[in-house]
């Protein structure tokens, strides 16, 4: 098994989005970097690069990850979704619009992080049947760098939703 | 930065690895990567190779066995904060594991690599150190047990030879007697910890027996303040705090002075755990 050669680059094919892509990555290639080089998805954003901002943030087989900190190749077979795909799905529509109300963005570069992270911390809650406390919001992103709005907003917007989805949750059933 | 280039393999069984890690001086396994790739990303580590052992079956897991609880070293710190088995027979692992970075760094981290890893402020260290616990490793004289007071060497270096694979670890399950407490102070919520502590003991009557009390990011490694723990075990709190046997550096987060007495801060609040009922 140790004389095959070693590889600096693999081929790939894993689920982006719900499309199918199949690319040959050097093996250096973080997950974030192939999203944004390869497939032209810039929404992911790279900021330290380093695991500490956020901005990097999508989801892995239904999970959120740092995508600076998982390399392309290691990401074979699995499923990817990224900021666009949220985005076009309507999954985070309400979210993407109380963000805008409530000014929960300037720059914006933070957002498909935020976003990303604030959905999974209201699916979870929604899965749990749960409303999440404002500390649990401010909590679940703490891993998530805004460096415009000093985050009262983005707790406000987050907070919104959380108690919107859980109305129509209640109200939905019979 | 972006890493240097290095080949990938994934590793399929046990042995591969350890052959690989043979074969490359210079190859790192590849776990969760949460520390590993930002480390690779701002070129502080060039490998020549990384070995994958994300494939290999059969080391992740949390079991129950004869009075332990074992760990697979790929458990991820999201699956343990999930484990009912880990709350209820490893509770300090379970009061730990929420400060262990964030969500989505606790979605791939695993706990094998973060005490293979060793960080100096790190969590997991600190709380096999409490626990007494044991760390399974092969290499290629095969398998081999390891306590935690003998594992952890200096900073960021374990009793880990360049062949060895850590495989799953195992603390002491609790009884009815035992007591946890675990505190720590972060200027963010999930960074590194200023200074922590994870402590065990046995409750004895009113009083505490056993008491272990193992402080992190006071020094090179997860280190036990054995004077205060006598201290402690003889009741007095004040002279628990005052025989603190820690010597901290200055570091970027705090002055050894703060973090002296940022540990006796930290001290007092676990003993308010240590003192709690078992619930």
């Amino acid at each position: 098994m140790s004389e095959l050669p070693l590889n600096l680059a693999l081929d790939i094919s894993l689920t982006v989005n719900g499309e199918r892509v199949t690319e040959r990555v050097e093996a250096r290639k973080t997950l974030v970097d192939f999203l944004r080089e390869d497939l032209a998805l810039t929404g992911s954003h790279v900021g330290c690069e380093h695991g500490v901002c956020g901005a990097c943030t999508v989801r892995l087989n239904g999970e959120i990850v740092r995508g600076c900190l998982m390399l392309a190749v290691q990401c074979d077979g699995a499923m990817v979704e990224t900021i666009e795909g949220l985005s076009d799905s309507g999954e985070l529509a309400d979210l993407q619009l109380a963000f805008e109300q409530r000014n929960a963005l300037q720059c914006g570069y933070c957002t498909p992080g935020m976003l990303t992270a604030a959905q999974d911390l209201l699916k979870r809650a929604i899965d749990n049947k749960s409303v999440p406390s404002r500390d649990d919001i401010r909590e679940h992103p703490s891993g998530n760098y805004c460096r415009c709005t000093g985050y009262h907003a983005i707790v406000d917007a987050v907070e919104a939703v959380a108690q919107e989805r859980e109305k129509a949750r209640a109200g939905a059933k019979p | 930065m972006k890493p240097a280039p290095f080949a990938y393999r994934r590793a399929r069984a046990l042995e591969e690895a350890v052959a690989l890690l043979g074969e490359h001086v210079d190859a790192r396994l590849l776990a969760g990567g949460q520390s590993l790739i930002a480390t690779l990303n701002m070129r502080l580590s060039a490998p020549s190779l990384l070995i994958d052992i994300n494939g290999i079956g059969g080391l992740d897991g949390i079991a129950l066995k004869a009075g332990t609880v074992e760990i697979g070293a790929l458990t991820r710190h999201a699956q343990a904060e999930r484990s009912e088995v880990i709350a209820r027979h490893a509770p300090l692992i379970a009061r730990a594991m929420p400060h262990i970075g964030h969500v989505a760094i606790r979605n791939r981290g695993t706990l094998g690599g973060s005490i293979a890893f060793a960080d100096p402020a790190a969590e997991l260290p600190a709380c096999l150190l409490a626990l007494d616990g044991e760390i399974d490793a092969t290499g290629p004289k095969g398998k081999r047990t390891i306590h935690a007071q003998d594992f952890f060497k200096g900073l960021f270096e374990t009793a880990l030879g360049p062949q060895d694979v850590l495989t799953a670890i195992r603390v002491p399950a609790a009884t009815k007697e035992t007591r946890v407490g675990f505190a720590e102070l972060a200027r963010r919520h999930g960074d590194y910890a200023i200074v922590g502590l994870a402590a065990s003991a046995r409750a004895d009557g009113k009083g505490l027996a056993d008491v272990r009390l193992a402080f992190f990011g006071v020094g090179a490694t997860a280190v036990r303040a054995k004077k205060a723990e006598a201290a402690l075990a003889g009741g007095n709190i004040d002279a628990a705090v005052a025989a603190l046997d820690l010597d901290p550096q200055d570091d970027l987060q705090a002055s050894a002075a703060v973090k002296k007495h940022l540990a006796g801060v930290l001290l007092r609040r676990v003993v308010k755990q240590l003192m709690e009922a078992r619930s």
